[in-house]
């Protein structure tokens, strides 16, 4: 049987109020809180409308106060509602950091299930933007090392919008970051309607045999730019867009790079530490024999973003992808 | 500011009931449980200093000197409200229906941090402060729920200096929640006085900048822990939001087992002048001024108390060995593949088949 599903176009940031708002027209429980995500709609415009439509009970504003907020939301999630809390910035998530790996990520285990906390986070992160200081983190590296919190990340409208959904349903904490960068860079068909994207799977975005480059979030635009450019030179790469950070998609990493023998990851996060070890060690795991040539990383440095002046340096570029694409192809 | 907050008293220290406003609802039932219950926490404490004496408890934070003020403020519970105590709260936990198996996570068992079937009481908060924004989410649950549950919060003197003090008596006070943050003002943040702790005189002051209602009641009268705790409680489940409520006590012995109080406190002395002030004392001396006292019941209980403290001393030292799947097997709903192939690594690991 074939559904035909109504579709609109969205923009990233589109489809994430899309997904809150199917959300809060299903379940009563959902709330959406943080600071300015009222009238004003959140500083991206991430909630815009959605106090006008479910009012101010659902949706709301709260002080000025990470961790009131995430402190706040973990007593509502384990108290029947799930709420949605809206940080402003990742980069912003410090003062609350305490809450989500004291409380938010253990409530579960130190308590053996009798108390969970059903709670979503979203935090828009990354650089690219020209935005000030400490607006352009993207410290995922710190939330996929704690124990107890999933972590997505989305780099397209479609995802986007099923990710949270699946987030909002998912009875353990999530943090959703949003690639800032996109939110308005990229459009494409959302369904009208429900639906969720499992967290934990991957996604091909393109298919080739070469060379499998591995790449989330805003890295995944600069991941096919790089893979197009490998292609007139007659390399072909899958490309990899995880999706899901915590639990990483260990049986995609592992198909693809048995196939293509050779492996490039793409963060924009510092290298030290960084997500792109994670995926080095499952490769090592499930594919080493498979290996032609060791694998790539193409990563900010270990610095925190530049001032904007000299951002650029410290993202990855899709010349800088293609470069570690040549080097693992010419080993 | 002493002045504005003057410590509230219903009973004084001979035992005098001075504010006779609560008087009619004064009666046998009542204070027979306070004195069950007060000398039942301070046995219990005892014994569990004792059993880690013994080496059979590990690390135990005691809170003699605290029972009227715990004691009191969780009987002014209803049955299906929230608790969110510290680590210092077993009398206030016990008292509102939590099994002694709590002496059971002094022994480094998970168990210890169940809540009894339907009792929404969360386990001991470790880190300072940390539980007072989740106590005015859960609140502000109730609020959206129209729910008639009220939350308690349990918190130390030191624990007012932390950003999530403020921040969670801030959103109480922004979103009226039904919350009533209990402080112990037990003159101690390990070894750090209130003195140097803070420059404000009092802790019920603090609530002025949340425009909440802050009283300052003394701690170890347990008719003002009591009644006033239930007053708080009532205003939150009217509508009329949080309150702090600072209960000026003291705690006769270390921060922990692991802590010597000579080092910083003229231990003795103090000790001496507070037992004055004893809460179970005080409530002894009531019960003997107004014809409450009988001494073949007191002895009664006192028995009927030893045997139900053995009794939890037996179930603490017959638990089976703790579950190595429990390492694994709460994080999440369903666990990640991470999770999976670790559990899978180390059993086989332990099974010896490598
Ligand atoms: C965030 C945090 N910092 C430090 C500690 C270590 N610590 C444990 S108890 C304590 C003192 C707390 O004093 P107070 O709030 O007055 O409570 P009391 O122990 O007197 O009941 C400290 C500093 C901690 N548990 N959490």
């Amino acid at each position: 049987m074939i559904t035909i599903s109504k579709t609109k176009q969205l923009t990233l940031i589109q489809a994430i109020t899309d997904g809150m708002r199917t959300m809060l027209e299903e379940k009563e429980e959902v709330v959406v809180l943080g600071e300015d995500v009222g009238k004003n709609g959140g500083v991206f415009r991430a909630t815009d409308g959605l106090q006008e439509e479910f009012g101010e009970k659902r949706v709301f504003d709260t002080p000025l106060s990470e961790a009131g907020i995430i402190g706040s939301s973990i007593g509502m999630a384990m108290n029947g509602l799930l709420p949605v809390a809206e940080i402003q910035f990742l980069g912003f998530i410090y003062p609350a950091y305490e809450q989500i790996m004291t409380h938010a990520t253990r409530m579960r285990y130190r308590t053996k299930g009798s108390f969970t906390v059903p709670l979503v986070i979203r935090a828009p992160y990354g650089a690219g933007v020209r935005a000030p200081e400490i607006h352009s983190d993207s410290m995922e590296a710190l939330f996929t090392h704690m124990p107890g919190i999933k972590v997505v990340c989305p780099s397209n409208p479609y995802d986007a919008k099923g990710l949270l959904i699946s987030a909002i349903e998912d009875p353990d904490p999530v943090l959703f970051l949003e690639p800032l960068r996109l939110y308005r860079a990229v459009r494409g068909e959302v369904p009208e309607e429900k639906y969720e994207i499992e967290i934990g799977k991957g996604k091909y975005l393109r298919e080739g045999d070469d060379a499998t480059v591995i790449a989330w979030g805003a890295m995944v635009p600069v991941a096919m730019k790089a893979a197009e450019q490998a292609a007139d030179k007659g390399i072909s790469c899958d490309v990899i867009d995880l999706r899901t950070l915590y639990p990483i998609d260990k049986a995609i990493i592992a198909e693809s790079v048995k196939k293509t023998g050779r492996c490039v990851v793409v963060h924009e996060a510092p290298a030290t530490g960084g997500l792109g070890n994670d995926i080095i060690s499952i490769v090592n795991d499930t594919s080493f024999l498979y290996m032609k040539s060791p694998i790539e990383r193409v990563t900010g440095a270990d610095v925190h973003v530049p001032f904007w002046a000299l951002e650029e340096h410290n993202i990855p570029t899709p010349a800088r992808v293609t470069d570690a694409i040549y080097k693992v192809i010419h080993f | 500011m002493q002045e504005e907050f003057p410590m509230i008293q219903i009973m004084d220290q001979n035992g005098k009931i001075t504010d006779t406003s609560y008087i009619d609802q004064i009666d046998k039932s009542l204070v027979q449980q306070f004195y069950r219950q007060l000398i039942c926490m301070r046995a219990f404490d005892q014994k569990a200093i004792n059993l880690q004496r013994q080496g059979r408890l590990g690390t135990y934070p005691g809170f003699e000197g605290q029972e009227a003020a715990q004691v009191g403020s969780a009987l002014a519970l209803e049955e299906d409200d929230w608790m969110l105590p510290t680590y210092r709260d077993h009398a206030a936990s016990i008292t509102f229906g939590k099994s002694y198996n709590i002496l059971s996570s002094w022994n480094g068992r998970v168990e210890g941090n169940l809540p009894p079937k339907g009792k929404n009481i969360l386990p001991p908060s470790v880190p300072i402060a940390t539980q007072l924004p989740i106590a005015a989410g859960i609140a502000m649950a109730n609020k959206y729920k129209n729910s008639s549950q009220a939350v308690i919060a349990y918190f130390g003197d030191g624990a007012t200096s932390e950003g999530d003090f403020h921040e969670g008596l801030n959103f109480a006070s922004v979103f009226q929640a039904p919350v009533v943050f209990f402080n112990q003002n037990n003159q101690y943040a390990i070894s750090t006085p209130i003195w140097k702790q803070m420059h404000s005189e009092t802790i019920a002051q603090k609530s002025i900048a949340y425009e909440i209602p802050g009283i300052r009641i003394d701690g170890n009268d347990i008719f003002a822990a009591y009644f006033e705790t239930k007053k708080a409680l009532e205003r939150a489940r009217n509508g009329e939001g949080p309150s702090l409520i600072e209960a000026v006590t003291w705690r006769y012995g270390a921060h922990t087992t692991a802590d010597d109080p000579t080092k910083y406190r003229n231990q003795k002395e103090e000790n001496e002048k507070r037992r004055q002030n004893d809460p179970v004392t005080r409530l002894e001396r009531f019960m003997k001024a107004y014809g409450f006292w009988d001494e073949k019941l007191a002895e009664q209980i006192k028995g009927e108390i030893k045997e139900e403290i053995d009794g939890a001393v037996k179930v603490l030292e017959t638990m089976p060995p703790a579950n190595v799947n429990d390492i694994y097997d709460y994080m999440f709903e369903k666990p990640t593949w991470t999770l999976e192939q670790q559990k899978e690594e180390y059993i086989n690991h332990l099974r010896g088949e490598r």
